[in-house]
């Protein structure tokens, strides 16, 4: 299977696959690979994880899909899914910001937490959700995450995440900066205590989120493309008034330079974590 | 002041720059180099020095004086390498049971292509969570421009403390005004919206402390960082990080 490598463009990506083709609802049967610009059957995207067919780009997944898709059919039950956001700091635009996002996501913020069951083995799980405002971490973001963390180390779980994120959500101003050191703290803990944290990085995992949790898994994995970084690739070229090398970034890139465990294919990651997962229960006993 | 003009006084030329404050607070500053990994990153100085009687390590993000060291400097805006330095002079001071003592100035990490190569993200990320559970105390003081993770990557501390005309946010105004209405000339708005003063920070509950920038600066902070530092002695390293733990946990609480 041959992966095709983007180009490095965060907006216009963002732009053309900004909701799950499978779930653009009227817009026909049929949806264009960002990667290999053919026309896909929504129907077999779908059946696909959201995986092209043809060219195997990894479209965005809604973080309920990946849930759905990782943990054992039934085991999940979530935590803290009343928590919404209130606009704090009185910014201009934000409720409404947040009030899209809530129709558009169908979700009240940006992460989904929760414990489920992956391959029989118990964990702590969180996804984060593409629509809602990029993913963004703000007050709620953060306090979800930190009682998950809390609530995984008191049970002695491993957690396995799935990061998506434009970073830090400046709406919430100084508050959200906090939250990296808030979460921070709190997935230090969880690894002090002896415990797993396996986290997956989607595209595209940026700023704030790549510069607290998503660096600080004891096993980190991405997906094939996914742009990671701290600051995007636009304002670099933009500071830098240079055009960035192909693959800038990116997951290939980012494993290359040593920041990465591995890079695994969506359609292989129940079986990956499973794998990972049998190798740290407790003693390294097999179960 | 409005915030625009206090965004304006916090990059002022004329400010006094951490090592100003190091040299003038701190008796026998001891520079010491280097990340052990890759390079000695001149945007942050660490090292050793006594305050009155007690040896403190010390860290500053430092962005020069005169254009040739400014340029040496890189404005103040570090590489993975600077945050990795100041993480291993902090992982000394838990080691020798030193308090932590950091000065904050600057617009951001650096952005550019070595600096994404070496693992900005991971850098910060690391500091903030070894801050976390540092056995020792640490205190942050906001000098100039608090600008960001690369802020915060010397700010996980037990009292984060802001000189009254420094700033500190999320994201430069310029950053959101361009990114939130696409529209640079909204700068003003922006620093307003992202309320990023000292005494805004401390209505947050952000900051522990506003120090005031008289002519007693320098004398007032080195007693303030003294008798802050005299609190702690006596107590061990997990309560000290228990209490950072805590202190970032309410932040922002979401229960009220």
């Amino acid at each position: 299977m041959r992966f095709k490598k983007p180009s490095n463009t965060l907006e216009g990506q963002s732009k053309s696959d900004k909701k799950p083709a499978e779930e653009r609802a009227g817009e026909g049967d049929y949806y264009p690979c960002p990667g290999c610009k053919k026309n896909i059957a929504k129907s077999e995207l779908r059946e696909n994880l959201n995986v092209c067919p043809l060219c195997s780009y990894h479209l965005k997944l809604s973080a309920r899909r990946r849930i759905a898709i990782i943990s054992d059919p039934g085991s999940f039950s979530e935590t803290d899914r009343e928590l919404t956001s209130d606009n704090i700091l009185q910014f201009p635009e934000y409720d409404e910001k947040l009030e899209r996002a809530r129709l558009e996501s169908s979700e009240n913020e940006a992460v989904i937490t929760g414990f489920c069951e992956i391959g029989g083995v118990r964990c702590a799980i969180f996804a984060m959700e593409p629509r809602f405002m990029m993913g963004s971490m703000g007050r709620v973001v953060g306090e979800k995450i930190t009682r998950l963390f809390e609530a995984a180390t008191d049970a002695r779980l491993p957690v396995v995440g799935f990061t998506v994120s434009g970073g830090a959500r400046m709406q919430e101003g100084i508050l959200s900066l906090m939250q990296m050191a808030k979460t921070s703290g709190a997935v230090g803990r969880h690894s002090e205590a002896g415990n797993l944290f396996l986290c997956v990085l989607t595209d595209p995992t940026t700023g704030g989120v790549t510069a607290s949790f998503a660096m600080q898994g004891d096993i980190i994995i991405a997906e094939p493309g996914a742009l990671i970084c701290f600051t995007g690739p636009r304002v670099i070229e933009q500071t830098i008034r240079k055009k960035l090398p192909e693959g800038f970034q990116r997951a290939e890139f980012q494993l290359e330079r040593g920041f990465l465990d591995d890079i695994v294919d969506r359609r292989g990651q129940r079986d990956y974590i499973i794998k990972i997962l049998r190798m740290h229960t407790r003693g390294g006993v097999a179960v | 002041m409005i915030s625009y003009e206090k965004v304006a006084a916090a990059r002022g030329r004329g400010r006094p720059t951490s090592l100003d404050f190091i040299n003038s607070i701190f008796a026998d500053f001891t520079e010491l180099h280097g990340d052990r990994r890759f390079a000695d990153d001149r945007a942050v100085v660490a090292g050793l020095a006594w305050l009155e009687n007690t040896c403190v390590t010390v860290i500053g993000i430092e962005k020069g004086k005169d254009i040739k060291e400014r340029a040496l400097r890189n404005f103040g805006m570090a590489h993975p390498e600077g945050y990795r330095k100041a993480l291993r002079q902090m992982k000394l001071a838990e080691k020798f049971g030193r308090p932590v003592v950091c000065f904050v100035d600057t617009s951001g990490a650096y952005c550019g292509i070595g600096a994404e190569e070496r693992g900005q993200g991971q850098a910060i990320a690391e500091n903030l969570v070894e801050m976390m559970s540092l056995k020792t105390p640490v205190i942050s003081v906001l000098v100039g421009e608090g600008g960001s993770g690369g802020a915060l990557a010397l700010a996980v501390a037990n009292e984060v403390w802001m000189l009254e005309d420094s700033v500190y946010s999320v994201i430069s105004p310029e950053g959101c005004a361009s990114i939130l209405w696409k529209d640079s000339s909204r700068v003003q708005e922006a620093c307003e919206c992202l309320k990023l003063t000292a005494d805004h920070l401390l209505a947050l509950g952000v900051i522990e402390k506003i120090i005031p920038e008289d002519a007693r600066l320098f004398d007032n902070l080195k007693c303030e960082l003294a008798a802050a530092i005299a609190r702690y002695s006596g107590r061990t390293g997990e309560e000290i990080a228990q209490e950072r733990y805590l202190r970032f946990r309410r932040i922002g609480d979401l229960s009220d």
